[in-house]
């Protein structure tokens, strides 16, 4: 289980989360959702260790992760496909597949976890000797799901895996997530396509200016009259 | 063709792998650590001199003292890096030329301290080859073909090793390295000891050919990076591609004017083409 403490976090002077805390248990799907700038991007990279937290803590399986650089978090079994996907643009999809399994406990298994992910995207396997930078934003997102992926993580966290992609995309991406969901991984994903994303997780928090507002099952919150009306247009 | 512009032409080719050697020492680490070692001619001198030192005062034989003397140049890298770079990573780019450029004045003092200015070789004459009328050093040929061997290593280690291609991907996306699982100071320590290595290597190949002293990093610093910049610096093949340019423009104008008269065209071809082309031949 993935517990977070009373996190808060921010850039310089400016403070983006205060007092955070939830929690994701091993299996669930959960989703954060708030406006832009409501510093979830920051939430994720408090948990994947780019951005030290400022106070409270953070902890999975009991393990206390809170000072760990991200190198060493994603040892212990957290991966993190971040905002906007960044690839690297001039290495190879499988080049950037390697690079999700340079862990020692990964590499050992390379072959055997290559396979699986062109099994899973088979559209991967077909451009594995492409620039990951040529290829569209749909596979673009693909690949860095299957590259965070190859460190066989506890935990997938997911940043805006939508953002500034085509309509059409963005429902493959959802689809992505669910089949993700069926390989049996623990998801924390963060989303400002509200009304998509309640239809995947279980549950799901409301982050609004750095605090969390609300949060329930991913069902009583599409019901909630505020996330209907602020968030999902109706 | 003329019989003496081609031995020109083949001497220019010889040059040009030591230089690429150099050039491509350099723009790994500009590439992936984002400094550029302007002291980098000055730690190729303090290999040479390992060199010398292992040979001709302790009477290692000369394979054996090169290896060590890349291994010494790496150490030497992995400390440039740990001492001088580490601690001004986040500051301005101006403060880290000013850090690794007295580095340089640094380290020829310390020669001239501790070996003097007497200009020291090996005492080896390896025999010159005759291809027809055409003569060619075997010091030159044998420092091209391992010049290239090195290179060729260098390349297949960044692009079929996990750890090379890491090396090439922090120069791509520097802040989500640790998301791969990967300490990006370690990355930088590894590069700096494989660009020290090149810089080692490069030493060995010099030694058989010049004499150094403790300003022989002038004769090859600044033509390094001039190679680099027209190369687009930080691209190791464009750097690559302007050894061989700079080193044909050396050689063709050595033959046709003068020795002297030749580095002055190169510089002035340098001038020409980073006004043309400022993000280099190759550079994007």
């Amino acid at each position: 289980m993935l517990t977070l403490t009373d996190i808060s976090a921010g850039y310089g002077s400016f403070q983006a989360l205060f007092g955070v805390s939830l929690e994701v248990k091993l299996g669930e799907a959960v989703g954060v959702i708030g406006p832009n700038g409501a510093g979830k991007t920051t939430l994720m990279r408090v948990i994947s260790g780019l951005l030290p937290a400022k106070g409270g803590a953070f902890s999975f399986e009991g393990r206390a992760l809170t000072t760990l650089p991200a190198h060493r978090i994603v040892a212990a079994g957290i991966a993190h496909v971040p905002e906007n996907r960044r690839l690297f643009p001039r290495l190879t999809v499988e080049e950037n597949l390697r690079m999700g399994a340079f862990l020692p406990s990964a590499r050992r298994h390379f072959a055997e976890r290559l396979a699986w992910i062109y099994e899973l995207f088979p559209r991967l396997e077909e451009r594995r000797r492409q620039p990951a930078g040529t290829m569209s934003g749909g596979e673009q997102q693909m690949c860095a799901i299957g590259r965070a992926l190859m460190s066989k993580p506890q935990i997938l966290l997911m940043d805006e895996p939508s953002a500034g992609l085509a309509p059409l995309i963005v429902d493959q991406v959802f689809d992505l997530v669910r089949r993700i969901r069926g390989e049996g991984f623990t998801v924390l994903i963060v989303e400002q396509n509200v009304q998509q994303v309640l239809e995947v997780v279980d549950r799901a928090y409301l982050l609004e200016s750095g605090h969390i507002k609300l949060s329930g099952a991913a069902a009583e919150l599409a019901r909630n009259d505020d996330i209907r009306r602020s968030y999902m247009g109706i | 063709m003329d019989i003496y512009l081609l031995e020109a032409v083949i001497n220019g080719v010889l040059l040009g792998g030591v230089l690429a050697l150099l050039a491509l020492g350099l723009n790994l680490i500009f590439g992936v650590v984002d400094v550029v070692w302007i002291a980098y001619a000055e730690l190729v001198m303090f290999g040479m001199y390992a060199v010398y030192w292992l040979t001709n005062v302790y009477g290692w034989p000369v394979l054996l003292a090169c290896v060590a003397a890349i291994l010494f140049v790496a150490l030497l890298g992995v400390l440039v890096h740990l001492l001088i770079i580490e601690p001004i990573l986040g500051s301005a780019p101006i403060n880290q030329l000013l850090a690794t450029g007295g580095l340089l004045f640094f380290l020829q003092s310390l020669a001239t301290l501790l070996f003097g200015t007497d200009f020291r070789n090996l005492g080896i004459r390896l025999p010159i080859i005759e291809l027809g009328d055409i003569f060619i050093s075997f010091s030159r040929l044998l420092a091209f073909i391992v010049a290239l061997l090195g290179a060729s290593a260098l390349y297949l280690f960044l692009s079929r090793t996990f750890l090379g291609t890491a090396i090439r991907a922090v120069a791509q996306d520097r802040e989500i390295m640790g998301l791969m699982g990967v300490d990006q100071r370690r990355i930088y320590l590894i590069t700096s000891a494989i660009g020290g290595g090149l810089a080692g290597l490069a030493a060995c190949l010099l030694m058989l050919q010049y004499d150094v002293h403790p300003f022989i990093g002038l004769t090859f610093g600044p033509i390094t990076f001039m190679i680099c910049v027209l190369g687009g610096l930080g691209n190791m093949i464009g750097g690559f591609v302007a050894a061989f340019i700079i080193s044909q423009i050396i050689a063709i104008s050595g033959y046709y004017v003068s020795i002297e008269a030749s580095y002055v065209l190169a510089f002035v071809v340098f001038i020409v083409l980073v006004l043309i082309r400022p993000q280099g031949i190759l550079g994007k």
